[in-house]
């Protein structure tokens, strides 16, 4: 303890020194700040930009940014960090992670940080559909920084071909059955050559199946992340079909669709239609050999999308000058001139509806309109999958959804399965 | 074999004074020696052993909830655990299909690179250079060949006016392609071993053989090919134990899927303990792993002592 | 040794054709991932599915890679990564093997017995436990952390005791009654004849540990300890999907120097990799 003291009077009388021609003497406090990198490009460089901007503003707030890797990497270590070790004091972590780290005993909600009414306007700004993941319990857990969600991209010129209008996508699940029906092409020995729609089913099958489901109006948790709905019949009958878009219609590869390659599907126009995350626009938008266009995807019983992507938390072993640090360092960082910034770097969604009045933005979309289009899906958002003992629910359902869609399963047979084994696992939890 | 083909330094000398004394202080000396190497072996392989046998007896601790003791709970629940199954069962036809099918291959790449063909340096180079490639880079570049449609395996299908097929993505391909992969990062490295034996083996049988007019198939199947014999059980444990030891593949290509088809022992350990860190259950399924190997290298110790009698 | 497969009578020229063609198409097949690497990372990524000769080359491809991740740093950590490895087993290695090989002492067949369960029971498997006790040490995410599980090779000591043994026992008796002590024995005598087999475990040591993946993925998470094939997976592995071109020069960079020494080394790579497998 005067250990910590003599060192802060230590730093004190550095900082009051060197802050003597300004007249101040203020202590220093620094930060470590973890970050994934889930999208190409040169991500180090802005969040190194964005920080030394921060800290022009803040002599008094050191940031230390530390890539950590991938969302993986970056849970590992700061869990392995609070299991003893150097815990840092904020980092970037999936929002859907929010309650794995509630167990872990590792946060603190922001209503404990939030104190003026600027912050309390601050922590009102946000899209609500990126709030559902970041608040339980009443409390919010989670600030959204890199948030995306999935949306429609389709090839005009595949379009054209088939006859049918380049600039109108399908609007509803009957309409991309019909479109896909005209868009599958085969050759003369009968082999398909392209399919109409493409939804990619690996590693994270659970996510775009999500706005099957959002669009079916059902929800697959509650909100305190202790219950999964799995074998609604309304999930059932997304799933079915889904399953029959390649089954009963074939107008969708038969089996599991690799996330990782479906991109250079669409490029290779294998296929005439895909569904991926808002991420991908900058991607396309450089590799595309065709015009494309990006549109919200269709509906049924309403519109909708699952959210993705990483919040800012900030850790519960750092001293309270460091939360309140990190706190006035995340409002900085989702400020609607940073959130824009970052939005257009790197294409996440901007995460207040403040960021998309900024000039940046308004001149971003009227060179790009198919950026705004996640922006206006978000009013149909609901909450990506999460719950307690998070990753092994959503195997639960990521084996279910891959059964049913090779045919090992029904549908029904499937996410009655999943049902049983995700209430298992939650069992513990109520 | 070198150990019977090492020339015995260990008979009795007939003058051995100072290996008397080597001996007698030797003791002390002796385990001074060795004492690095003990320490961290015992850190890192039998005390991890033993570790994971305790653990495996206690409940994960989470949070503000310590660990405690829950009996057999665990292995109960692995017992019902049908991923647990599933991926036994996965390995163990991963193991059948690959370890023959990488020996067959590097016993007959060896003849091969070891006979008289035409640029035979060109390729063993061929052959044996998947071994020093990265697992985790070349399996990328595999995704690629197996990629639907214009991946490189269906292009040169259409070209037979085959389909599209969707390799890694139906339940029934999936795991024969990531033992394609096994199987040829494996074989020019088996092929090695292969080599090395046959290149000691005396010429002059050959050439015996030959005099006498014996086929080839012949003198392979009743010379070559016991004589290889050792070898071939040496590649045979090597081929076990990396079927249980290596998932890397797993992680690029598949993670598991579709529904747990191509989910291996390791793999599953590695999800369970680091994806959704119950390191209980993850040691539990480490114990299986363990009894498998340990069932492997009792095998390998009774065939060994019977073939020593049997020479 | 050509003699080895008897061209026996009734066999045509035919039969060798055959066979001839049978060993390159193989060899064709072994050589396609590399082949298509090279291809795509020096090509435009429209080329990475479309394979037309007159395709324009490009090192673009290698100048995003470099770019987008910290390779320089992943190369520099891999390189600490092995050579500390190999340095340690080297040493601690050679101590154990002249132990086992030379002195007879109560316990020491069986302390051998327990040294040839880690070739069984190797520290891959045990990751579970092994993460546990980095934890406890501090090193989870350094790079000692990665390799101290592997500094002692069981592979190692078997291989040195091995060869110690065919030293005869008269040289070093010599040495022994002009006063020489047991580690200048060792280092004058023993290490010098057992070259061959230094060189052999080497070369197998680094390529292993350079290509080693799963144990480094889970104990490193950041760039200052993460060796090539942990920042290659993360590099191949982001939200956007796959851009082949980009991977496979990624690839090769991340391989080349092992691949260029296999290259230029290939006789002693081979033979070093027979040697170690000679028991």
């Amino acid at each position: 303890m005067r250990d910590r003291l003599t060192r802060l009077l230590g730093t004190a009388l550095v900082a009051g020194g060197l802050a003597l021609g300004a007249g101040a003497a203020r202590a220093e406090t620094s930060l470590e700040f973890y970050y994934p990198v889930a999208v190409g490009g040169p991500i180090t460089k802005i969040v190194d930009g964005m920080v030394a901007d921060f800290e022009k503003g803040h002599p008094d707030i050191k940031v230390k940014p530390i890539y950590a890797g991938s969302y993986q990497d970056t849970i590992t270590k700061v869990l392995t960090a609070i299991k003893g070790g150097d815990v840092p004091q904020l980092s970037v972590i999936l929002s859907v992670d929010m309650f794995t780290l509630i167990d872990e005993d590792a946060i603190v909600p922001y209503e404990s940080l939030v104190k003026t009414e600027a912050d309390k306007a601050w922590l009102k700004g946000f899209y609500p559909a990126f709030m559902e993941n970041s608040q339980t319990g009443g409390k919010t857990w989670g600030i959204p920084f890199q948030r995306s969600t999935v949306v429609m991209y389709w090839n005009k010129e595949a379009f054209k071909e088939a006859g049918l209008d380049p600039e109108t996508p399908p609007q509803t699940w009957d309409e991309l059955v019909a479109f896909g029906k005209k868009l599958t092409k085969k050759d003369a020995s009968g082999n398909v050559t392209r399919w109409g729609v493409q939804i990619p089913s690996s590693g994270f099958p659970y996510w775009l199946f999500q706005a099957l489901t959002t669009q079916n109006d059902v929800r697959l948790m509650n909100g305190d992340g202790t219950e999964t709905h799995f074998d609604d019949p309304k999930v059932v009958e997304a799933l079915q079909y889904w399953v029959d878009l390649s089954r009963k219609w074939q107008i969708h590869a038969p089996g599991i669709v690799e996330w990782g390659t479906t991109p250079k599907d669409f490029f290779e126009g294998k296929t005439a239609i895909m569904w991926t995350t808002t991420g991908n626009l900058t991607n396309v938008r450089k590799n595309a050999p065709f015009p494309f266009g990006v549109a919200m995807l269709p509906e049924h019983a309403r519109r909708g999308t699952p959210t993705g992507g990483g919040n800012f938390y900030i850790f519960k072993k750092s001293t309270p000058e460091q939360k309140a640090a990190a706190l006035t360092f995340i409002e900085w960082m989702t400020s609607p001139e940073r959130a824009a910034q970052w939005g257009i770097e790197t294409g996440y969604v901007a995460v207040s509806p403040a960021a998309w009045e900024t000039p940046e933005m308004k001149a971003y979309v009227k060179d790009f309109p198919p950026a705004a289009v996640a922006r206006d899906q978000l009013q149909y958002a609901f909450a990506e999958l999460s719950t307690h003992d998070n990753q092994r629910v959503t195997k639960a359902l990521n084996d279910g959804l891959q059964a049913a869609l090779t045919g090992a399963k029904t549908p029904a047979e499937a996410m009655k399965d999943s049902q049983a084994e995700a209430k298992r696992i939650l069992r513990a939890y109520q | 074999m070198a150990e019977s083909l090492a020339p015995s330094v260990d008979r009795p000398s007939t003058r051995r004074p100072a290996g008397r004394a080597a001996a007698g202080q030797g003791g002390l000396a002796g385990w001074l020696l060795l004492l690095p190497a003990a320490v961290l072996l015992a850190a890192f392989t039998h005390y991890p052993a033993v570790a994971t046998f305790l653990h495996s007896l206690y409940s994960t601790p989470r949070g503000s909830r310590p660990a405690h003791f829950v009996g057999l709970d665990n292995y109960q629940a692995m017992i019902q655990d049908p991923v647990f199954w599933q991926s036994l069962w996965n390995n163990a036809v991963y193991a059948l299909g690959t370890i023959p099918a990488a020996i067959a291959l590097a016993l007959v790449m060896a003849l091969w690179v070891n006979g008289r063909i035409r640029g035979r340096g060109l390729l063993r180079l061929a052959y044996f250079t998947p071994t020093v490639l990265p697992m985790i880079a070349v399996a990328n570049i595999w995704l690629f060949f197996y990629t639907p449609d214009y991946g490189l395996i269906d292009q040169v299908g259409h070209l037979f006016g085959a389909g599209a097929h969707n390799w890694l993505g139906s339940r029934s391909t999936a795991l024969a392609c990531l033992m394609v992969v096994t199987v040829w990062k494996e074989a020019g490295f088996f092929m090695i071993f292969y080599l090395a034996a046959l290149q000691q083996i005396a010429p002059v049988l050959g050439e015996a053989a030959a005099i006498e007019g014996a086929g080839r198939w012949y003198f392979f199947r009743r010379v070559t090919f016991p004589l290889l014999m050792p070898t071939t059980l040496f590649v045979l444990v090597n081929a076990v134990i990396n079927a249980f030891r290596v998932v890397d593949h797993v992680v690029v290509m598949t993670r598991g899927g579709p529904d747990n088809a191509t989910e291996l022992l390791l793999f599953y350990i590695y999800e369970v303990a680091f994806k959704f860190w119950d390191t209980a259950y993850g040691a539990t399924l480490t114990m299986v792993l363990l009894a498998i190997l340990a069932a492997v290298a009792l095998g390998q110790f009774l065939y060994f002592d019977k073939r020593v009698h049997y020479r | 040794m050509s003699a080895l497969v008897p061209a026996a009578e009734g066999e045509g020229a035919a039969g060798r054709l055959l066979e001839t063609a049978g060993a390159w198409l193989l060899g064709l097949v072994w050589a396609l991932p590399l082949v298509y690497a090279l291809w795509t990372a020096f090509h435009p990524s429209a080329y990475s599915a479309r394979f037309d000769l007159l395709a324009p080359l490009t090192l673009e491809n290698f100048v995003r890679a470099w770019a987008a991740a910290p390779f320089a740093r992943y190369f520099l950590n891999s390189f600490l990564l092995v050579t500390s490895i190999l340095a340690v087993q080297l040493v601690l290695s050679t101590l154990a093997a002249f132990a086992f090989a030379r002195f007879s002492f109560r316990g020491r067949d069986l302390l051998f017995a327990l040294v040839l369960v880690q070739l069984m029971v190797m520290p891959d498997v045990l990751i579970v436990e092994n993460y546990r006790t980095l934890r406890w040490l501090g090193l989870i995410d350094s790079v000692l952390g990665i390799g101290l599980p592997y500094m002692a090779s069981a592979f190692a000591i078997f291989l040195l005791r091995q060869t110690f043994k065919t030293v005869p026992r008269e040289l070093d008796e010599a040495a022994r009654v002009e006063g020489c002590s047991y580690l200048r024995l060792l280092w004058k005598v023993y290490v010098p004849l057992a070259r061959p087999t230094y060189v052999a475990f080497g070369l197998v040591s680094v390529s292993y540990h350079w290509n080693n993946f799963l144990w480094p993925l889970i104990v490193t998470n950041s760039v200052t300890t993460r060796p090539v094939t942990v920042g290659l997976s993360v590099f191949a592995s982001t939200d956007q999907g796959i851009d082949w071109s980009v991977i496979t020069a990624a690839t090769l960079l991340s391989t080349a120097p092992l691949l260029l020494a296999f290259l230029l080394f290939q006789r002693q790579f081979v033979q070093s990799f027979m040697r170690a497998g000679i028991r």
